[in-house]
C-alpha cells in the first residue's frame, strides 16, 4: 500500500502532472460536448480535424514561448516579442507585395531573410540594454514593445498589407506529410533548442546565470553574453512566428499581429513550471503550456463564446496553475492535511531509520 | 538636534540628484512646449494645456495609483482592463436603469475589492505581482466582453452632466470636473505619500523590503494596500473615462496599462522601487498629453508616431536613471 502511495506521489508530484492533467481534463471537456472532437479525418492527403488545428494555431506561440523560456531562465523576461512577430511580418509582406513575381520562392526566401535581419537586431537591441547596460529587463523589453508597434506600422504606413505569395502562405498553412508544415517549424525549433540546451552546457550555463548572474560570472561564465543570446534568440523564434501569423491570413496588420502575443508566452512558460524568477527552465513544460492555452482558445470558440471572453477562463486557468505552483500555497494546504493525521508524520521517521 | 541638522544637511546633498529625473522631465515637458508654441500660433492658448489635463485626466488618476505600486517595487497590468470593467459595468448597470448615485459606489467598489485580492494573491501566496495582475488584467477585460460584446451608451443625467460641465468661462478657458476630481486625487496622494505612515512603508518596502520587515513595518498590509489603492484609482479612472466618452465598451483602453507605466516611468519613477515622486508622474502624463497634441497639430505626422516617440522618451529617461546611478538593478 505504501508502494502505491509512493508511485501516487512520484506521478502527482511530476512537474508536468498537474499542466497535464489540465490539457486533459480540457480535451475530455470538448469531447464531451462535442463527441466528434477528437476524431481526425484524411481529406486529400491531409489530415483535418481539431487536434490538428490545435497543433497548427499552437505553433506560433510554442515558438514565441521557446525564445520567452530561455529569457525567462536567465531571470529576464522579453515583453517585446508580440511587436517583434509584427515587424517582422511586416517587413517580409512589404517586400514581397512590392515584387512582380510574388510566387518566387527567390522573393520569398529574401524577404525572411531580410525580416529575420531586422529581428537580430532588434534583439541584440534588448541583450545590449539588458546585458551590458544593465537596465531592469522589464522596462528595456518594454520600449521596444511600445516603439515597436509603432514601427510595425511606419513599415505598413498604418495599413493592412496583403499579398498573394503561395510559398509564404505556404509557413502558416502548408502541408508536409499529411500534416501541416508549421507544427514542423515548431518541432523543430523544439528539438533545436533542446538539443543546444540539454545535449550541450548551454542549458545548465543558462540556468546558472539565472540563479545568481553574479556568481556565475565569478565562477568564469561570460553572463553578459549569455544573456545577451537569449535575447537575441527570443527575437528569432518571434520573427519565425510572425511569419506564421502573417502567412495565415496572407495580410500584415501592425497593430494586431501578435497582439497579447507576449503574455500567452509568458502565460505558457509559467504552466509549465518555468519560475519566472530564473535559475531553471522546463522545455517540455512550456510547450505543453502552449497547447493548453491553444486548446483554451478553441474550445472557447468551439463552444460559441465570444473570443474576448476566452480571457476569462485565461485568467481563471493563470490563477489556478499559479496556486498549485506555489509553494506558499501547498505547504498551507499540505500543512493542514498534516495536521489532521498527525501519526503519518510520525510513522515516516523510523522507517527512514531502519535501512539507515 | 545635532543628528537633526546632521541628517538636513545629508539630505540636502543628496536631494537634487534624487530628483535629477523629475528635473529632466520637467526641461523636456518646458522644451516641448516650447517647440510647440514656436511652431503653431494657436499653441500658446492656455486652452491646450486645459485640453491636454482634460483628455489624461483619466490618465492622471490610474498612473497616480500605478506610482503607488512600482514604488513598492510591484507592477499592476491589470489597470487598463480595470479601467475598462468600470466604465462597461456602470454603462450597463445604468441601463438597466439602476440610480446613478448606487452605480457610482457599485463601481468604485469593482475595482479596489479585485486589488485586494490580488494583493492578497501576491502576498500570501508568494505568487510575482507581474503575473497576478496578468490574470486580473485577463479576468477583468473577459467581464467587459461578458457583459456585452457592443459598446453601451449613457444618457444617464448626472452623467451628461458630469460630461459637459465647464468649468471656468464657457466661451473662454475651461476645465471640466474629471481634471478637478484627478487633481483631488493627486493631492491626496501626494499627501499620503509624504507625510502618513503608510507612505513611508511605502518608499520603506520599495528601498529594501528585507529591511522594511526586519525594521517590523508591516510588509504584507502595506503591499495589499498598495494594490488596493491602485484598484481604486483604476476605479475612479474607468468613471472619469465614461464621463469621457459617454460610453462602455469592451476594448476601450486596451494596452492602457503600458501607457501608464510609461509615464510613472518617465515621471522618473525608479523600477525596482523605493524613489519617486507622485508630482513625477503628473510630470510623466503631461509629456505624453503634449507629445499627442503636438502630432494632432502637426498633421502630417501619423499616430504611430507617437508610440515611436514615447519608446525613444522611455529610453532616453531609463538611461539617464541608470547614469545617475540611482539604484537600479
Amino acid at each position: 500500500m505504501n508502494d502505491t502511495m509512493g508511485r501516487y506521489r512520484t506521478v502527482v508530484g511530476h512537474r508536468l502532472f498537474w499542466p497535464t492533467a489540465v490539457l486533459v481534463v480540457m480535451l475530455a471537456a470538448n469531447t464531451i460536448y462535442r463527441p466528434g472532437f477528437l476524431s481526425i479525418e484524411l481529406k486529400d492527403g491531409h489530415l483535418y480535424g481539431s487536434p490538428i488545428d490545435i497543433l497548427r494555431l499552437s505553433a506560433p506561440l510554442i515558438l514565441v514561448a521557446l525564445g520567452m523560456t530561455l529569457v525567462i531562465s536567465t531571470g529576464g523576461i522579453d515583453l517585446s516579442v508580440g511587436s517583434v512577430c509584427a515587424i517582422s511580418g511586416a517587413i517580409a509582406c512589404m517586400y514581397i507585395s512590392k515584387q512582380t513575381d510574388q510566387n518566387s520562392l527567390a522573393v520569398v526566401l529574401t524577404a525572411l531573410a531580410m525580416a529575420l535581419g531586422v529581428a537580430l537586431v532588434l534583439g541584440a537591441w534588448n541583450g545590449v540594454l539588458v546585458a551590458v547596460i544593465g537596465i531592469q529587463p522589464i522596462i528595456a523589453t518594454l520600449i521596444l514593445m511600445v516603439a515597436g508597434r509603432g514601427l510595425a506600422q511606419l513599415i505598413t504606413q498604418g495599413q493592412i498589407i496583403t499579398i498573394n505569395s503561395e510559398p509564404f502562405r505556404a509557413i502558416g498553412l502548408g502541408h508536409l506529410l499529411t500534416l501541416p508544415l508549421a507544427i514542423f517549424i515548431a518541432l523543430a525549433a523544439a528539438l533545436l533548442v533542446a538539443a543546444f540546451t540539454r545535449r550541450t552546457a548551454l542549458g545548465m550555463i543558462v540556468e546558472s546565470v539565472g540563479g545568481n548572474a553574479e556568481a556565475s560570472r565569478l565562477a568564469g561564465i561570460r553572463s553578459g553574453r549569455v544573456i545577451f543570446l537569449a535575447y537575441v534568440l527570443s527575437a528569432v523564434c518571434a520573427a519565425v512566428a510572425g511569419f506564421m501569423m502573417t502567412a495565415n491570413v496572407s495580410s500584415a496588420d501592425g497593430n494586431a499581429v501578435g497582439l497579447w502575443v507576449e503574455l500567452d508566452a509568458i502565460l505558457a512558460v509559467v504552466i509549465g513550471g518555468t519560475s519566472l524568477a530564473g535559475g531553471r527552465f522546463f522545455l517540455s513544460g512550456t510547450i505543453l503550456g502552449a497547447l493548453i492555452i491553444q486548446t483554451l482558445t478553441t474550445s472557447v470558440y468551439a463552444m460559441n463564446i465570444s473570443p474576448q471572453t476566452s480571457l476569462l477562463f485565461k485568467a481563471v486557468v493563470v490563477i489556478a496553475v499559479c496556486l498549485i505552483q506555489a509553494p506558499a500555497f501547498r505547504a498551507r494546504f499540505t500543512r493542514r492535511r498534516r495536521n489532521t493525521p498527525p501519526p503519518a508524520a510520525i510513522a515516516d521517521k523510523p522507517k527512514e531509520q531502519v535501512p539507515a | 538636534m545635532t543628528t537633526g541638522s546632521l541628517t538636513a544637511g545629508r539630505a540636502r546633498f543628496r536631494l537634487p540628484r534624487r530628483q535629477i529625473p523629475v528635473l529632466a522631465t520637467l526641461v523636456l515637458l518646458l522644451v516641448m512646449y516650447g517647440i510647440g508654441v514656436s511652431q503653431y500660433q494657436a499653441f500658446s492658448n492656455v486652452q491646450v494645456i486645459f485640453n491636454v489635463f482634460i483628455d489624461n485626466s483619466f490618465l492622471l488618476v490610474v498612473a497616480v495609483g500605478m506610482t503607488f505600486v512600482i514604488l513598492t517595487g510591484g507592477i499592476d497590468l491589470s489597470v487598463g482592463s480595470v479601467v475598462a470593467m468600470t466604465a462597461m459595468v456602470s454603462a450597463w448597470l445604468l441601463q438597466e436603469g439602476l440610480p446613478a448615485a448606487l452605480v457610482l459606489v457599485i463601481a468604485l467598489l469593482i475595482g479596489p475589492t479585485l486589488g485586494l485580492l490580488m494583493g492578497c494573491a501576491i502576498h500570501f501566496f508568494e505568487i510575482q505581482p507581474f503575473i497576478v495582475t496578468l490574470a486580473g488584467m485577463f479576468f477583468a477585460r473577459g467581464m467587459c466582453t461578458l457583459i456585452s460584446g457592443a459598446s453601451i451608451p449613457i444618457t444617464d443625467g448626472f452623467w451628461t452632466r458630469m460630461s459637459q460641465e465647464r468649468i471656468g468661462n464657457p466661451q473662454g478657458n475651461f476645465v471640466s470636473i474629471s481634471v478637478l476630481i484627478a487633481f483631488v486625487v493627486v493631492a491626496i496622494a501626494a499627501y499620503t505619500l509624504a507625510y502618513t505612515r503608510l507612505g513611508r512603508n511605502v518608499y520603506a518596502i520599495g528601498g529594501n523590503s528585507q529591511s522594511a520587515l526586519l525594521m517590523g513595518l508591516p510588509l504584507g498590509r502595506t503591499r495589499i494596500a498598495v494594490y488596493t489603492i491602485s484598484g481604486l484609482c483604476s476605479a475612479i479612472g474607468g468613471i472619469l473615462l465614461s464621463f469621457y466618452t459617454l460610453s462602455g465598451a469592451p476594448l476601450i483602453a486596451v494596452g492602457m496599462e503600458l501607457d501608464v507605466i510609461a509615464a510613472v516611468v518617465i515621471g522618473g519613477t525608479v523600477l525596482t522601487g523605493g524613489a519617486g515622486y507622485v508630482f513625477g508622474t503628473v510630470l510623466g502624463v503631461l509629456v505624453l498629453g503634449v507629445i499627442q497634441t503636438l502630432i494632432t497639430f502637426d498633421g502630417s505626422l501619423n499616430s504611430w508616431w507617437t508610440k515611436i516617440v514615447i519608446g525613444g522618451l522611455l529610453f532616453a529617461f531609463i538611461l539617464l536613471q541608470r547614469l545617475i546611478g540611482i539604484r537600479y538593478k
